[in-house]
């Protein structure tokens, strides 16, 4: 090639793909730590002081939490202790999680930690999803927690024959194999009580993570086959 | 360059690849097979339950596919240093030692996925049985195995690439296998945090397949154009660092599509649409802009020059390899990239997240962007080993080709109708609930889909075993010109 133009010149393509990887490798390891510290877990001082975190902290599962919609943004966020009216979280509402409403930061946080150990160790992945990764081979476990199948008039209350969400949530993971609720039906892992126990802290504390919106209209039923 | 390195008889180099060959070969199989057991399970709920679930039938499925793609990676470089380099891959031994390591490793991880499957919910299985983060499954003690391998074989590539002649397809790997082995540790910590955790879990997961990975096909590609067709290889490695800036232009930051949902910050939305909307630019460029510029000058040429000879024979010197490669080219567009864009903006992805959509851009793609390659490569090393001048297409080869990437595109569209259903009943109308979930999945539409998917895994499994035999064959056969 006698008269080289820079466009078929191999050592301006190399300095061009080095100076691009450089630059899109920077700008995401900054990104990451803007990201890093808005994802970081919150704690209880946050929830005390109604500072509301994209990731709360393990104490959340003292709180009642909803998912609503925000005007302001324009898409579902979990209320955590009640609704200001505005889709801000008030704080205030308590729910009770296991006949208790008062766990400590130390308490909830082993209990979270064991949840998402027992997460890892039973491969919950591989069937179900977790904010929307993992196997489709099961329903998505991002909002489990808030899910009306658990609620107070939901299938699975009635067919574990317990009262509230976490005790019937934990009864299943512990016998999946005794309800059948499908064809598909979940296999016998081995959870243990305190297994279960950490898993539903682990599924609440989830259903408390800013989303962005993600499931769209959870819950809410729409259009004519089951809409009455 | 000796003529040994070019046949691939008496390196060493070369030897240790087929040995990576091989036992990807084996692990592929036991990937369409676990796939298969998992594929019957939609139709089938009750088959092996309780013996072999779906988790651990997948679990297996795909870090087999993980796992038989990272082993025909690491063949795949230890074939192709010599005739780069010109001079035998330095510190062999030690590249053999640890081949027998990983495979070893390999054998016991799998064994106790099948075997314990789940355990208590404590650190210790988390270091011993399963990590339980899909794709990197492998306890923490393996993936401490794995990055001892890892460096073992990128400190071969280096210090062979340093010691012999630096191409620019020596160049790129080397960048590029650092930047693979170093993004496994983002994937070796435990957090609480599921947001923290899904976090990293992308660096690698993403960060491979859509980076690394993508990197490494275009260097093969590169390869395989220069040793098949005799591309001229000032054209073919300018076209190969175009394509590492646009691949590594687009594949760091559109890491940000799977930042739309996890706990992260909105401003991803914008990142990841832009980045990943570029990313299937680059995927089929470098193929096609190497192949006309090869045809306008230099093919044009040979044919003038040989009339006889290049009209009555191809000018390809292995005809099952360039085909696997023409189909990694258009494979690789279609599956990673239109499949790909399909659902990579967040307004579309809002309902797609978790579908079966995501099931079939990652089928196709897998299968378009690394398993067709590295199939190829399989051809060349068994051209290479059996000294075989010009390899040409037999009808074993044929009907393998045929029916694997047949079963794969009918595979692809099954799930994508399943994943219709799904983002319209499950997702649009339902709300994602469990009911929701149920309703999708009992659809006719999807369970048609997922009879019409198992039809094409054991279609795809029939080319598998036709491929096997043919590759195992090829030594012998007279068809060939030596």
């Amino acid at each position: 090639m006698a008269n080289k133009s820079v466009w078929s010149d191999n050592r301006f393509w190399q300095r061009t793909a080095t100076w691009v990887t450089g630059f899109a490798s920077v700008l995401l390891i900054w990104l990451t730590f803007d990201t890093s510290a808005q994802i970081a877990m919150g704690n209880d001082q946050d929830l005390q002081n109604k500072v509301t975190k994209r990731v709360p902290g393990p104490t959340v599962i003292n709180y009642k939490i909803t998912y609503e919609m925000s005007a302001k943004r324009g898409l579902e966020v979990p209320i955590i202790g009640g609704n200001d009216g505005k889709g801000n979280s008030l704080f205030q509402v308590k729910e009770k999680f296991f006949g208790r409403d008062d766990y400590s930061e130390d308490e909830a946080r082993a209990l979270l930690h064991l949840g998402k150990l027992g997460e890892q160790a039973k491969n919950c992945m591989d069937c179900h999803t977790l904010l929307g990764n993992g196997a489709y081979y099961a329903p998505d476990l991002t909002k489990a927690w808030l899910d009306p199948a658990w609620g107070p008039n939901g299938a699975m209350q009635a067919l574990t024959g317990k009262n509230t969400r976490e005790e019937a949530m934990a009864e299943f993971l512990q016998h999946p194999g005794q309800y059948p609720t499908h064809a598909r039906m979940m296999p016998n892992l081995g959870i243990t009580a305190k297994e279960a126990k950490g898993l539903v802290a682990f599924l609440k504390q989830m259903s408390s993570i800013d989303t962005n919106g993600f499931p769209r209209n959870f819950g809410k039923i729409k259009g004519a086959v089951n809409g009455k | 360059m000796a003529s040994n390195h070019l046949t691939g008889i008496g390196s060493e180099s070369k030897q240790l690849a087929t040995w990576y060959f091989t036992f990807a070969a084996i692990l592929f199989g036991a990937q369409l097979l676990f796939g298969l057991v998992a594929a019957i399970q939609y139709v089938m709920p009750g088959f092996l339950y309780g013996i072999l679930d779906f988790s651990i039938a997948r679990i297996i499925h795909i870090n087999a596919l993980v796992v038989w793609m990272v082993f025909a990676m690491f063949g795949s470089v230890y074939w192709l240093l010599p005739d780069e380099t010109g001079i035998e891959t330095v510190g062999i031994k030690i590249g053999k030692l640890l081949f027998w390591i990983f495979a070893l490793a390999i054998v016991i991880v799998v064994l106790v996925f099948l075997f314990i499957q789940v355990g208590p919910a404590s650190d210790t299985t988390i270091w011993f049985i399963t990590e339980g983060r899909e794709y990197i499954e492998a306890p923490r003690w393996a993936d401490w195995g794995i990055v001892v391998v890892a460096l073992g074989f990128v400190g071969n590539l280096f210090l062979t690439g340093m010691k012999g002649k630096q191409t620019g397809i020596v160049t790129v790997l080397m960048a590029d296998m650092i930047a693979f082995a170093g993004l496994y540790l983002a994937g070796m910590f435990f957090t609480d945090n599921i947001s923290v955790d899904q976090y990293w879990w992308w660096w690698v997961i993403h960060l491979w397949v859509e980076a690394t990975w993508e990197v490494f096909v275009g260097a093969i590609a590169a390869y395989g154009l220069i040793k098949m067709i005799g591309a001229h290889r000032q054209v073919v490695e300018m076209w190969l660092w175009i394509e590492v800036a646009m691949l590594f232009g687009s594949g760091i930051l559109g890491l940000g599509h799977h930042y739309f949902w996890i706990g992260t910050p909105e401003y991803w939305w914008e990142i990841g649409a832009l980045f990943s909307a570029l990313e299937p630019l680059p995927l089929v460029a470098m193929f096609v802009h190497v192949l006309y510029d090869w045809g306008k000058t230099q093919g044009a040429e040979m044919a003038k020059e040989h009339t006889d000879e290049y009209q009555a024979k191809s000018v390809i010197t292995n005809k099952p390899a360039f085909t696997w490669f023409v189909l990694n080219a258009f494979g690789n567009f279609l599956g990673a990239g239109v499949w790909g864009f399909f659902h990579t903006l967040p307004q579309v992805n809002l309902y797609t997240h978790g579908t079966q959509f995501t099931a079939a851009h990652g089928h196709l793609a897998f299968f378009g962007a690394y398993a067709t390659i590295l199939v190829g490569m399989f051809y060349i090393a068994v051209q290479g080993t059996n000294g075989i001048k010009v390899l040409k297409s037999t009808k074993l080869s044929i009907w393998s080709t045929s029916l694997i990437t047949g079963g794969m595109l009918v595979m692809t569209v099954a799930l994508t109708i399943a994943g219709y259903v799904q983002v319209l009943v499950s997702r649009a109308q339902m709300g994602a609930t469990w009911a929701g979930y149920f309703d999708g999945q009992s659809g006719v539409w999807f369970a048609q889909a997922m009879d019409w998917r198992l039809i094409a895994g054991v279609v795809v499994f029939t080319g598998f075993i036709l491929l096997a035999i043919d590759l195992l064959t090829t030594g012998k056969n007279p068809v060939h010109k030596r």
